[in-house]
């Protein structure tokens, strides 16, 4: 479809003048620079942009602060940014509720910070920082955490979303139990931009735990690595994390335990008996977990967590043979294993992921690539989805987006 | 498709035992947990395989029959209400467990499975299911997927869609698609199978599910606790929420639900105008220390009396009173209407007040149980006969309007299914319902599965919603939508 009739005064017109203009490199998406980038400050501008947008047969690509724009195939075509720092309010918290309303654009780090003014935490740490709610929702981010409080759709309770006519509509509600209508607030989660606009989402919230201490074991290989997340993750001293370590030398289990005082030094010595067998034990105060620093390409082995060991020799002696190095990072005891990848042209990295994507078609899970230059990604295809719910997937965007407005071409299959 | 042709088809599917057609036989199908409702389907398969779940959907979709499957048909709310003219697709002979894999925390089921099948599975090993509503030792795996169930143990584990981590699913058109990782996180692509649990039905049938397991908890401690108001007693809930600590379970039983309760089943209640019901599990040493202060909230709001569970046996006996509410009405009243509002716990006095002045404007007695924790409230209307059950319908649709007005939901965990789908238009406007359909139009674009429930106005799926645009024949006063 080609752009008609889209100019910088429209949509000057709805968001006011000093909240749009022209695009630059660095708004690319993925090497596609778009014409505009503008800012809505309400549901209803939202509304009149992308009426403006797919009337005009433009492609529109929602960004948070953009901290995971990384994410995703390169789009087919991307003309109007829609950009969604102005919507930064808290709707609404309400502590003894322990709920929250909040607009998209809501930076993640701020909002903690807010609410731990009440002894609350939104139970989502994914690594990125300023990233914003509608962010981190649409890119479905997570961190350790996830073990104790599970993933944003374990968490969102309530959305409030802009279709690509201007439908405005929500689901869910305010309360934490709630059944009635479809749950379209998990079907949005991880959609990257392909169904609609987030416009405001809604959370329950926890308590934060008073106390915190890591555990950390020094292992020797993957077996010592696996069997030691293993033997926490099936014990009773409820972990809040079980991260992996495994870089060039340093290759570590670490057990985040939150508590009461009262609670916090049973749950330690237990951690600490567990994980004698398999190598050094020290203890930190406080949460001292690894963190990974980004890389030029990183790839996400979504696994069954038991095939832990399996997944850290699988990925390490893959890349060993094609002369790549490897350092890895991940949510043990969830099954999730990142691995940042240098060296090696791409030949080789593409090589490597169809390795690896052939032992998770056979044993269960998924290979991701989550951040690579544009070249890898058109040669490796990014999210290797092999399940037979494709055409489905496919008919849902149709009847959400029908002319192909939304993030075209960003997620699984080209959709 | 003729009648009798199309028994001879199913037969041929299913054998003669898995199909029944004899119209005596077919009634005890006419509704599931809510009586209020009652429909005659036309026929009634029994099938025993995803295979044959499939060739009998295809069949429906290529005859344009409508189709409406059902497990144990304990559900509160017609969901598993029969269509006229159409087939009632019964899962409760598909009720293997395929897979226990603890080291994945994991258990692979069939949907005709029961609830309580799948910890018993597991609790040799020191695992649970956690999602536990009141039906557990009846409902299957499959109802509980299709409303999404909650039970008392939610409010800390979260609900069966926490614990739903892949699912088999038949299609309304016989495809057969898997949606979610199952063993694995995190899988690419839409979130489908969080959009199709809680669904009720209108999506697609589950042939086979994969739960999580949740190992078990290394201390559980139960009390008990009276107060003389249901003001008070949640005044003691919000302490404990406030005070930082997740309870697995809060309770709460009103004056006349005691009443009921003790002479069903003599759990031996202090007597009192409230009762709550609190339990803490988690590691000892944390459960201990919480649950001291748990008590001292509770006598801090004013409770003349705590016990506390000295054992499993009177945690058990604390448990069977408030398991038992439902079904103990039947002491106090012939018959009985129960809501599933949910409001923020906050507004709970509030919305009692309400509902007790609504109780003395209709002149009819409201018995009152809820998942205080979660404001998962539970009235129940009581009435006499038929005379008193249109007032009584009526009492509860002003207790829905009024959790509604309170920021809260028709529904926490028993579904709109048909008895609450009028309610709908309250709580969402027509965009949000007409953009929920898409989702169903997606699945189900002619229509025929589960038909008629949870939306008050079926939309056709080739209508694109959205801005008004006036078709130009009704323009001209020559047509209607609709």
């Amino acid at each position: 479809m080609q752009t008609r009739d889209l100019s910088l005064e429209q949509l000057q017109n709805v968001v006011g003048g000093e909240h749009a203009r022209e695009a630059t490199r660095q708004d690319a998406v993925d090497g596609v620079v778009p014409s505009f980038v503008a800012r809505p400050g309400s549901v209803e501008e939202i509304s009149e942009l992308m009426r403006l947008a797919s009337g005009a047969g433009a492609a529109v690509v929602p960004r948070g602060a953009g901290t995971k724009m990384h994410l995703g195939n390169p789009p087919h075509r991307a003309e109007v940014i829609v950009d969604m720092t102005r919507m930064d309010r808290v709707l609404e918290h309400a502590a003894a509720d322990q709920v929250l309303r909040v607009q998209a654009g809501v930076k993640l780090d701020e909002l903690q910070e807010e609410l731990a003014a009440s002894n609350q935490m939104l139970a989502i740490d994914p690594p990125e920082r300023g990233a914003t709610i509608g962010g981190v929702v649409a890119a479905n981010a997570s961190g350790p955490l996830r073990l104790r409080y599970g993933t944003i759709r374990d968490l969102i309770i309530g959305i409030r979303v802009v279709l690509s006519d201007g439908t405005v509509a929500k689901a869910g509600g305010k309360v934490v139990k709630n059944v009635a209508g479809y749950d379209l607030s998990k079907l949005f989660t991880g959609s990257l931009g392909t169904l609609g606009v987030i416009a405001e989402a809604n959370f329950r919230l926890h308590p934060i735990p008073e106390v915190a201490r890591t555990v950390t074991v020094a292992v020797e290989d993957a077996g010592g690595a696996a069997g030691a997340a293993r033997a926490v993750a099936r014990s009773q001293i409820v972990p809040s994390a079980v991260e992996l370590l495994w870089d060039g030398d340093r290759r570590e289990i670490s057990v985040l335990l939150e508590s009461i005082p009262g609670g916090i030094g049973a749950k330690v010595e237990t951690a600490r008996f567990l994980l004698r067998p398999f190598g050094e034990v020290r203890e930190e105060e406080g949460r001292v977990l690894p963190e990974m620093e980004p890389a030029e390409v990183e790839l996400k082995v979504n696994a069954p967590p038991a095939e832990l060991s399996g997944v850290i020799e699988s990925v390490t002696g893959a890349a060993e043979r094609r002369g790549l190095e490897v350092s890895l990072r991940g949510h043990a005891a969830s099954g999730v294993t990142f691995a940042a990848v240098s060296g090696g042209g791409e030949e080789d990295i593409s090589d490597l992921i169809a390795e690896l994507r052939e032992i998770r078609s056979r044993r269960g899970g998924s290979v991701v690539l989550t951040r690579a230059p544009v070249g890898l990604k058109r040669r490796a295809e990014v999210w290797g989805y092999a399940g037979d719910a494709f055409e489905l997937m496919r008919r849902v965007k149709e009847k959400f987006d029908p002319p192909g407005t939304m993030s075209p071409g960003r997620f699984v299959g080209g959709i | 498709m003729e009648r009798s042709r199309l028994i001879r088809t199913m037969e041929s599917i299913l054998g003669p035992e898995g199909v029944i057609h004899e119209r005596e036989q077919l009634r005890t199908y006419e509704c599931d947990g809510l009586m209020n409702y009652r429909v005659i389907p036309d026929l009634v398969v029994l099938p025993e395989s995803a295979e044959q779940v499939q060739k009998v959907v295809r069949v429906c979709h290529e005859e344009g029959i409508p189709f409406v499957a059902r497990g144990s048909g304990t559900g509160l709310s017609g969901g598993a209400l029969p269509v006229e003219k159409g087939i009632l697709i019964v899962l409760s002979r598909m009720r293997r467990i395929l897979e226990v894999d603890l080291e994945n925390e994991r258990v692979v089921v069939e949907p005709g499975v029961i609830n309580l099948w799948v910890t018993q599975a597991v609790s040799d090993e020191g695992y649970f299911y956690a999602p536990d509503p009141s039906s557990q030792l009846v409902s299957s795996i499959g109802g509980n997927c299709s409303e999404n169930s909650g039970g008392v143990h939610c409010l800390k584990y979260g609900f069966t869609t926490n614990h739903i981590t892949g699912a088999e699913v038949v299609l309304p058109d016989g495809e057969m698609v898997h949606l979610g990782g199952g063993k694995a996180p995190d899988e690419p692509g839409y979130d489908l199978l969080g959009a199709f649990v809680g669904s009720e039905g209108t999506l697609g049938i589950a042939t086979k599910i994969t739960l999580r397991v949740v190992r078990q908890p290394e201390a559980i401690r139960t009390l008990i606790a009276a107060f003389e108001d249901t003001e008070k007693a949640g005044g003691a809930v919000s302490g404990i929420i406030g005070s930082g600590c997740v309870p697995a379970g809060i309770e709460m039983m009103d004056s006349l639900c005691l009443e009921a309760v003790e002479a069903a089943v003599h759990p031996n209640y202090p007597e009192c105008g409230a009762l709550l019901l609190v339990e803490l599990d988690g590691p000892e040493a944390e459960v201990e220390s919480q649950f001291e202060q748990v008590k001292r909230i509770c006598e801090e709001n004013g409770s003349s009396e705590i016990r506390v569970a000295r054992d499993d046996e009177e945690r058990a006996l604390f448990w069977k009173g408030r398991k038992a509410a439902f079904a103990a009405m039947g002491r106090i009243s012939n018959d009985y209407y129960v809501q599933d509002g949910v409001i923020p716990r906050t507004e709970l006095p509030e919305v009692l007040k309400k509902i007790s002045d609504l109780s003395s404007e209709y002149g009819l007695r409201v018995a009152n149980v809820f998942h205080a924790g979660d404001g998962n409230l539970h009235p129940l209307v009581l009435y006499d006969g038929e005379e008193q059950a249109g007032r009584a319908e009526e009492l509860a649709g002003e207790i829905i309007r009024v959790c509604l007005e309170h920021g809260g939901s028709l529904s926490g965990e028993h579904g709109i299914g048909e008895d609450k789908k009028k309610y709908m238009p309250e709580m969402f406007t027509a965009e949000d319902l007409d953009v929920m359909q898409l989702l169903r139009c997606a699945f189900d674009p002619h229509h025929l599965c589960n038909p008629g429930k949870v939306f008050p106005t079926p939309r056709l799926c080739g209508e694109r919603p959205g801005p008004f645009r006036m078709h130009p024949l009704q323009e001209a006063g020559l047509a209607e939508m609709f």
